[in-house]
């Protein structure tokens, strides 16, 4: 038997605590799954007679719900990525570099404003604004599905909590892909340049495909908080248990975290275990919307750049 | 085409440090001009500016002139992004485009500025770049793999097709063969030999054999001390260069003499 090379101290105990750090967000992870489970399986194998004795329901309550949650979410999304990575490119590529830095510290503070301040935006200031523009697309191009009408009186629709969720998740996009954007290789950049690129054909060519798993990852974390937003959403919107794809009349569909937090004070029993129930479901939307963007990620992995 | 580059009295600054003093000198067509010095004297900074790759850098900028048949590359009217479709650039480091295939990465240029081309004109144009770069016979097989997937050497010559695929009229190399093994630097060497026929070739190396065996003309730079601006200290034919030169510090940095 030929003995081992002395692993270095520094080494060992580096490797142990990256270890350590790994397995304990497994374990953090695990736990909640497991509380999860153990919470909502009640509800889950309950006949409805013995949910509907505590004043609840579940089967029939979650796919408005999923609805809900991933229809909000995606609409955020919409607004929120392309914006985020316009003003990352800007930052990173365009902007002089004194407004460069401004603009960087203005969105990171944006980052810092606690979601209640974000729904008392959307309540107060947001929703009278958009009004006059829900009614007026209602009255011009009601005949597309998504705007028809009638329209919301107070403004207070899925439309404006997305655009709150936009608001909110603009940061953190933003921030992420502003610094793979400044990551970009310099000779990447060159290379482009020397062939005659202009500077959106640097980007298209350099910046974004070299930023691509970057942006997904932004993505993702804004999805994330878009998905599991709570307080935003239960503060603008009065709910309903629909599936709509309407956006501006008063009539919307809420989402599983808003959901929870409004019904969580008087609900009982098993009310409390489908509750929790749906806190699974949207543990396991979560868990699927990552594992899509881990294949996607994947998928081009040679080209990635990363070697 | 290949075209002349008359440079004269250049001087190129970073900032409000001056890199590079004073620099006159003519690049005939079809010619291959190996520029020459020690390490921080403005060689790569020079060749930059024949394509105004220098600019890129925040706060670089030049004075003087530098025409390419007879036009100043740096008049107000001149747009820098068509001066570098005119002069192509190959870089120390092989870069190709990791996000691309071989076949993109040929095509880069190409498509660029809302270039279009047809499917079949494409194929040609890979084919006929990758030739010219001698690369063909090696990735001919595997044009849709990413660019990446080469070796060090081979990426160089992709690079290099990537240059001539859209057929500009100067070639400019900075050292494009520091970061390659003697066998694949022969093999660009040879290329050089090859491409000199339709381009005008400007190459820095710190190698003094392959300056004597790929180029015309030597352009032999030097500094005068940290902190001062680099100066061209002499050009002539290469065999007049590394057998008799004029000036003492040329010799003293041919024979390695130097510093
Ligand atoms: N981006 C930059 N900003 C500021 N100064 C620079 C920059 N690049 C180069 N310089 C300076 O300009 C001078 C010339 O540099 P340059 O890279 O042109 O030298 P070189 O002759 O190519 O050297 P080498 O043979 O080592 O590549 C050096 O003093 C260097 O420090
Ligand atoms: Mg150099």
């Amino acid at each position: 038997m030929t003995a081992r090379a002395k692993a270095r101290l520094g080494d060992r105990v580096f490797q142990a605590a990256a270890m350590g750090a790994g397995l304990l967000i497994l374990v953090a992870l695990a736990a909640v799954a497991i509380f999860l489970i153990a919470k909502a399986m009640p509800a889950l194998v309950a006949s409805p007679e013995e949910l509907k004795r505590d004043g609840t329901d579940f089967w029939p309550y979650v796919p408005p719900l999923i609805f809900g949650t991933v229809w909000a979410a995606f609409l955020a999304l919409l607004f929120a990525l392309p914006l985020a990575v316009g003003i990352a490119l800007f930052i990173s590529h365009y902007a002089p570099r004194k407004l460069a830095q401004g603009l960087g510290y203005a969105i990171d503070l944006l980052a810092a404003i606690p979601s209640v301040v974000y729904g008392l935006w959307g309540i107060l200031v947001l929703a009278p604004a958009v009004r006059p523009l829900y009614e007026w697309l209602v009255n011009n191009v009601g005949w597309f599905p998504l705007f028809a009408g009638p329209v919301s009186g107070t403004g207070r629709t899925v439309l404006t909590v997305a655009v709150v969720l936009a608001v909110m998740i603009l940061p953190i996009i933003t921030a992420l892909c502003r610094e793979v954007f400044l990551q970009t290789p310099p000779l990447h950049e060159e290379a482009a340049l020397a062939l005659g690129a202009t500077r959106w054909e640097v980007v298209k060519m350099a910046v974004l495909p070299f930023g691509r798993a970057g942006i997904i990852s932004a993505t993702m974390l804004g999805l994330g908080r878009a998905l599991g937003e709570t307080m935003a959403v239960a503060m603008v919107l009065s709910p309903s248990i629909i599936i709509s794809f309407a956006l501006l009349q008063s009539q919307n569909p809420t989402t599983i975290a808003a959901n929870i937090a409004l019904k969580f004070p008087e609900a009982t029993g098993l009310g409390i275990n489908a509750l929790i129930a749906t806190g699974l479901v949207l543990f396991a939307i979560t868990f699927v919307v990552n594992a899509l963007a881990r294949v996607v990620i994947n998928r081009r992995k040679e080209f990635s750049g990363a070697n | 085409m290949s075209k002349r580059i008359e440079v004269e009295n250049l001087n190129v600054f970073y900032g409000k440090f001056l890199a590079v003093e004073g620099v006159s000198l003519t690049i005939e067509p079809r010619t291959v001009t190996a520029f020459i010095g020690p390490s921080g004297c403005g060689k790569s900074t020079l060749l930059r500016t024949l394509n105004r790759m220098h600019e890129v850098i925040p706060g670089a900028r030049v004075d003087g002139r530098v025409a390419i048949d007879g036009k100043n590359l740096y008049d107000l009217d001149v747009d820098p992004v068509l001066v570098r479709r005119q002069v192509g650039m190959v870089f120390q480091r092989p870069n190709p485009f990791p996000t691309m295939s071989i076949k993109e990465n040929v095509l880069a240029g190409v498509k660029l500025n809302n270039g279009r081309i047809s499917r079949s004109d494409a194929d040609d144009l890979v084919e006929k770049s990758l030739k010219g770069a001698n690369l063909w016979k090696e990735v001919k097989d595997r044009l849709d793999r990413p660019g990446s997937s080469l070796s060090g050497g081979q990426q160089q010559r992709l690079c290099i097709a990537r240059a001539i695929a859209v057929s500009p009229d100067v070639l400019l190399m900075d050292e494009p063969c520091s970061a390659l093994d003697p066998i694949s630097t022969l093999a660009i060497e040879d290329l050089i030999e090859e491409l000199k026929r339709d381009y005008t070739i400007v190459i820095v190396t710190h190698n003094m054999q392959q300056a004597s065996r790929v180029s015309d003309r030597t352009a032999f730079f030097n500094i005068a001390g940290t902190g001062l601006p680099g100066r061209l200290i002499e050009v002539d034919d290469t065999a007049t260069i590394f057998e008799r030169p004029t000036e003492k510090s040329t010799e003293d940095y041919i024979s390695g003499r130097f510093g």
